[in-house]
C-alpha cells in the first residue's frame, strides 16, 4: 500500500514498452506456464480419464466450444455480484456511521451482525431461496450478505481511526461533529474502507455462485453443478476459471478505484 | 509583502509592543486534576501568571510539571478545577470560539489527503470561521515554503511540515499563539533554523507567543520571559526576564550573558 513508485517509470523509454512489462513480470509469467506444462505433462502421462481431471488443452476446448454458454452465463452471476457487493457494502458503510455516532446503536446491534455473520453462507442459501423464490433476489441478498461483515468492522476502525492530535486541533478551530466527519473522518477511513471492498470484491463472487447452486437455473454456479452432473469435466474447468476471471476484475476495478482516491502513503492496514 | 497581510492593525507592527496596561492571558490560582478518587492526580497547583500582549513567553520545566497542562487549559482542550484563565478578557471557551488564539501542537497534524495549503486553508473551512483571514499562499511564503503550496504533507520534511502548521496556525491572524513543543521533534539543526525564523515571524506579526519547551537553551534564546515550572504538582518556580540585545541571532547563544541564563534556568530546574 506504500508503494508510490508506479508513476516514476521514465516516459521515454528506448525499449518498446511490451518487452518492459515481460522484463518486470516473468516469473509470475514463468511460473504459471510452467505450473499449466506440468499440469498437462501430468494428465498425459499418467493417462488420467478426462472425465476425472482435464488437461489444459481440454479445458481451452471447452472454452472453444462453449463460450456462448460461458458468456450466457457469465451475465447473471456478474450482476449478482456488483449488485450484492454494492448493497451489502452500502448498507455496512452507512450502519458503520450510525455506530460511530452512537455507541448505543452499536451495543445494540453490533451483537446481531456477528451473529448473522457466523451463520454458514451455504446454510442461509436455502432459507433465502424459499423466501424469495428462484430469481435474482435470493442471490443478491447472498452476495451482500458475504460483503457486509467485514466492510462493517473496517468502516468503524477506520471512521474512529483519526489521532487524537488531530481531533485536538478540529476542537481548538471549533470544528463540528458534522465537519469533523465530512473533512477528516470520511478520508481516514477510505485506506480501511479499500482493505475491507479488495475482500468483498472476491467474496461477492463466491456468494453468487453458491447461491445459484441452491436449485438455480442460470449463472455460472448453475452451470458448475449441470457440468458436474453431466461428467462435462472441461465444461467444470472452464467455468470456474471464468467464475476467477470475474473475481479477479472486479478485484482489478477496486485497486484502481483505490489509486485514483487515496493518493496519499497511508499507515499499514490489516 | 507577506507581512502586511499578517498584522492584525498598524499598532501592532514590529518591533513587537514591550508591555499593555491588560495582560493579553492572565492565569489566576489555577488548579487541574485528573481522575477521580484515590487515582486523583494533582497536574497543577496554584498556577498564578500574566502574559503581556505582544511578548514571547516561554514554558521550561521537567516532564511532568503540567507546563502542556496549562497550556491545553489556556487553549480550552483541559478543564481547570480551581481558579480562572482570562484570554483577552474572556473565557478560553469564547476566546476559542472567536478563534483568539491559534494552538500548534508537537506533531504537525496535517491532513495527509491535502496539499500544503489546503492544510493551511483549513481552518477557514471549518468552525465557522473565515471572514479576516490572511492569505494563505504569503504564508506559506512567510514560512520559507513559496513553490511547495501543492505538496502533499508525506512529501515534505518534518522541518517542512512542522512550517505548514505555524502557516495553518496563522491564517486565522491569531492574537495568541499557543505552541507545545513544536521543535520537540525535529533534529538540532532544523530546529535551530525555525527558532530563528519564529522570532522573525513574532516580530514580523506582533502576536502574543506562549511557548512550552524542555529544551533550556531554545527557552532562553527565545523568549522575553521565561516560565519555569516545579513538578509533582506542577507550580510556578520563576517567571524570569530575559535581557538579550534584539533582535536576536543564533550566535547570541555563544555569549557570556546567554551562558549565565542557561546556567541560571539549568540550576532551577535541577532545584525542582
Amino acid at each position: 500500500m506504500t508503494d508510490t513508485s508506479a508513476g516514476s517509470v521514465p516516459a521515454t523509454t528506448p525499449y518498446p514498452r511490451f518487452f518492459d512489462v515481460i522484463a518486470a513480470k516473468w516469473p509470475p509469467l514463468a511460473a504459471v506456464i510452467g505450473l499449466l506444462a506440468l499440469w498437462q505433462g501430468i494428465v498425459w502421462g499418467f493417462s488420467v480419464p478426462t472425465y476425472i481431471a482435464p488437461g489444459p488443452v481440454d479445458v481451452l476446448g471447452a472454452f472453444r466450444d462453449n463460450a456462448g454458454t460461458l458468456w450466457t452465463n457469465f451475465w447473471p452471476t456478474f450482476m449478482e455480484a456488483i449488485l450484492g457487493f454494492f448493497f451489502g457494502n452500502l448498507v455496512a458503510i452507512l450502519l458503520a456511521v450510525v455506530f460511530v455516532h452512537s455507541r448505543t446503536a452499536e451495543r445494540a446491534f453490533f451483537p446481531i451482525a456477528v451473529f448473522v455473520n457466523t451463520i454458514p453462507i451455504i446454510a442461509v442459501a436455502p432459507i433465502l431461496v424459499l423466501i424469495f423464490g428462484n430469481g435474482y433476489a435470493p442471490k443478491i441478498i447472498i452476495a451482500a450478505l458475504i460483503c457486509f461483515f467485514p466492510t462493517l468492522v473496517n468502516m468503524v476502525r477506520g471512521l474512529r481511526a483519526v489521532s487524537p492530535a488531530t481531533l485536538d486541533l478540529m476542537r481548538v478551530l471549533s470544528a463540528s461533529n458534522a465537519e469533523i466527519f465530512w473533512k477528516v473522518r470520511v478520508q481516514s477511513s477510505l485506506p480501511f474502507l479499500f482493505a475491507a471492498l479488495k475482500i468483498a470484491s472476491t467474496t461477492c463472487v463466491i456468494g453468487a455462485i453458491v447461491a445459484e447452486w441452491i436449485g438455480s437455473s442460470f449463472g455460472l454456479g448453475a452451470l458448475i453443478i449441470e457440468a458436474t452432473y453431466n461428467f462435462r469435466s472441461p465444461l467444470l474447468y472452464a467455468t470456474v476459471f471464468t467464475a476467477a476471471l470475474l473475481a479477479v476484475l472486479l478485484f482489478s476495478l477496486v485497486t484502481v478505484a483505490e489509486r485514483r482516491l487515496i493518493r496519499w502513503k497511508t499507515p499499514a492496514v490489516h | 509583502m507577506a507581512i502586511a497581510a499578517m498584522e492584525p492593525d498598524a499598532a501592532h507592527a514590529a518591533p513587537a509592543p514591550r508591555s499593555a496596561t491588560a495582560p493579553a492571558i492572565r492565569v489566576a490560582g489555577v488548579d487541574v486534576t485528573f481522575g477521580e478518587g484515590p487515582g486523583r492526580v494533582s497536574a497543577l497547583k496554584d498556577v498564578c501568571v500574566d502574559i503581556a500582549e505582544g511578548s514571547f513567553v516561554t514554558i521550561l520545566g521537567p516532564s511532568g510539571c503540567g507546563k502542556s497542562t496549562l497550556l491545553r487549559a489556556i487553549a480550552d482542550l483541559v478543564p481547570i478545577s480551581a481558579g480562572s484563565i482570562d484570554v483577552h478578557g474572556r473565557t478560553p471557551h469564547d476566546a476559542r470560539r472567536d478563534r483568539n488564539f491559534s494552538f500548534v501542537f508537537q506533531d504537525a497534524t496535517l491532513l495527509p489527503w491535502r496539499s500544503a495549503i489546503d492544510n493551511v486553508r483549513l481552518p477557514l473551512e471549518v468552525g465557522g470561521g473565515g471572514d479576516a483571514h490572511a492569505d494563505p499562499a504569503d504564508l506559506l511564503a512567510l514560512v520559507g515554503l513559496r513553490g511547495r503550496e501543492n505538496a502533499l504533507p508525506d512529501e515534505l520534511s518534518g522541518g517542512m511540515r512542522q512550517r505548514v502548521a505555524i502557516a495553518r496556525a496563522l491564517v486565522t491572524r491569531p492574537k495568541i499563539l499557543l505552541m507545545d513543543e513544536p521543535f520537540g521533534a525535529l533534529d538540532e539543526i532544523t530546529r535551530d533554523k525555525l527558532n530563528e525564523e519564529l522570532l522573525r515571524i513574532w516580530r514580523e506579526t506582533g502576536t502574543t507567543i506562549l511557548f512550552v519547551t524542555h529544551s533550556i537553551p531554545e527557552a532562553a534564546f527565545l523568549g522575553q520571559n521565561v516560565l519555569t515550572l516545579a513538578a509533582h504538582p506542577g507550580r510556578v518556580r520563576e517567571f524570569l526576564s530575559i535581557d538579550l540585545p534584539e533582535p536576536r541571532r543564533l550566535a547570541i547563544r555563544d555569549t557570556m550573558e546567554f551562558i549565565e541564563i542557561t546556567a541560571h534556568l539549568r540550576k532551577q530546574l535541577e532545584a525542582c
